[in-house]
């Protein structure tokens, strides 16, 4: 089954990628109001059914893929 | 009576980049350095630890997110409850941060740069066996190399650490964008310290400073007495 996690940095947080993110940005001529930067992780997993992965992938992001101390997380499931 | 040298373990993980500094500064200020590989899952018998600085695991998805799941960081964790004084160095410092011995978290500096160069430090705290041989207020310098040593916690967090006064070491001046311009934290017990600045890079001056050599002979020193009241 495969899996989507979007991890972000949480709100309040400096991100300075954002940052420079949003500043090329506005270099290129687009008016951008704020710009964050976080990751993406596709996986691919062995679980029964949708409820089963989600449970697995949220323990994955607990354990290793995200820090709650700075980022929350986000799983998609696909079937 | 001859004083006994205490054993002092460095890690060593896939990427890591300055244990063979650690074991030579550890050697210099008088302990028997010991290579511990991190694939082992006991700890041979140490007085101390070091988690050197580097790369570990390419610094993949989070700084030492990976490498806390060694099996020698296991061993680690265990070494540090039983009391072992353990300190972290650069990516020691996020490994430790990582597996939850000490609070926080290091993120990107603020500049978007990588730091290289020496910088004053404050000690805050000389009651620690990483710091008995400094004073409080003294200004010691060590070098920093690193892209992510932006010190972070929450509010809530700062506060509790700075009543507890965990701080240990607080840069002079900003450095890399850190709370409070924290450089250097320890635990509640006061045995697990981390730190953004090698002092194995300032164990003489022929390197531009020696001050590195304070903490890290503060450490053996440390060292000594558990093993002369282990005796």
């Amino acid at each position: 089954m495969r899996a989507t996690v979007l991890v972000r940095p949480k709100q309040g947080i400096l991100d300075p990628q954002g940052q420079a993110v949003e500043t090329a940005l506005e270099h290129l001529g687009f008016s951008v109001a704020g710009a964050r930067v976080g990751k993406v992780v596709d996986l691919e997993v062995e679980a029964a059914d949708a409820d089963d992965a989600r449970a697995q992938v949220e323990r994955m992001c607990e354990q290793l893929l995200a820090n709650p101390l700075m980022e929350s997380f986000e799983v998609e499931i696909h079937g | 009576m001859a004083s006994p040298q205490p054993r002092v373990g460095v890690v060593t993980y896939p990427g890591s980049q300055d244990d063979r500094d650690a074991l030579w500064a550890l050697a210099a200020v008088d302990a028997e350095a010991v290579p511990v590989w991190h694939e082992e899952p006991e700890l041979p018998d140490l007085d101390a630890v070091v988690l050197p600085g580097g790369f570990s695991y390419g610094d993949y998805l989070r700084c030492g997110a990976i490498a806390r799941f060694s099996p020698a960081t296991a061993a680690v964790v265990e070494f540090a409850e039983a009391g072992g004084p353990v300190i972290g160095i650069c990516n020691g410092f996020q490994i430790l941060c990582e597996a939850g011995l000490l609070p926080g978290v290091l993120l990107r500096n603020e500049s978007l740069r990588f730091v290289c160069r020496d910088v004053p430090l404050i000690v805050e705290r000389d009651d620690l066996p990483f710091t008995a041989r400094c004073s409080v207020g003294q200004t010691v310098v060590i070098p920093v190399k690193h892209g992510d040593g932006r010190w972070y916690a929450p509010p809530d967090l700062v506060r509790q650490l700075e009543a507890n006064r965990q701080v240990v070491l607080r840069y002079a001046e900003p450095c890399n964008g850190s709370v409070h311009d924290i450089a250097g934290i320890c635990n509640e017990r006061g045995n697990v310290m981390g730190l953004m600045p090698h002092p194995e890079h300032a164990v003489d001056p022929l390197l531009g400073s020696a001050d590195g050599a304070l903490i890290l002979a503060s450490l053996v020193e440390a060292a000594r007495e558990r093993v002369l009241s282990l005796i």
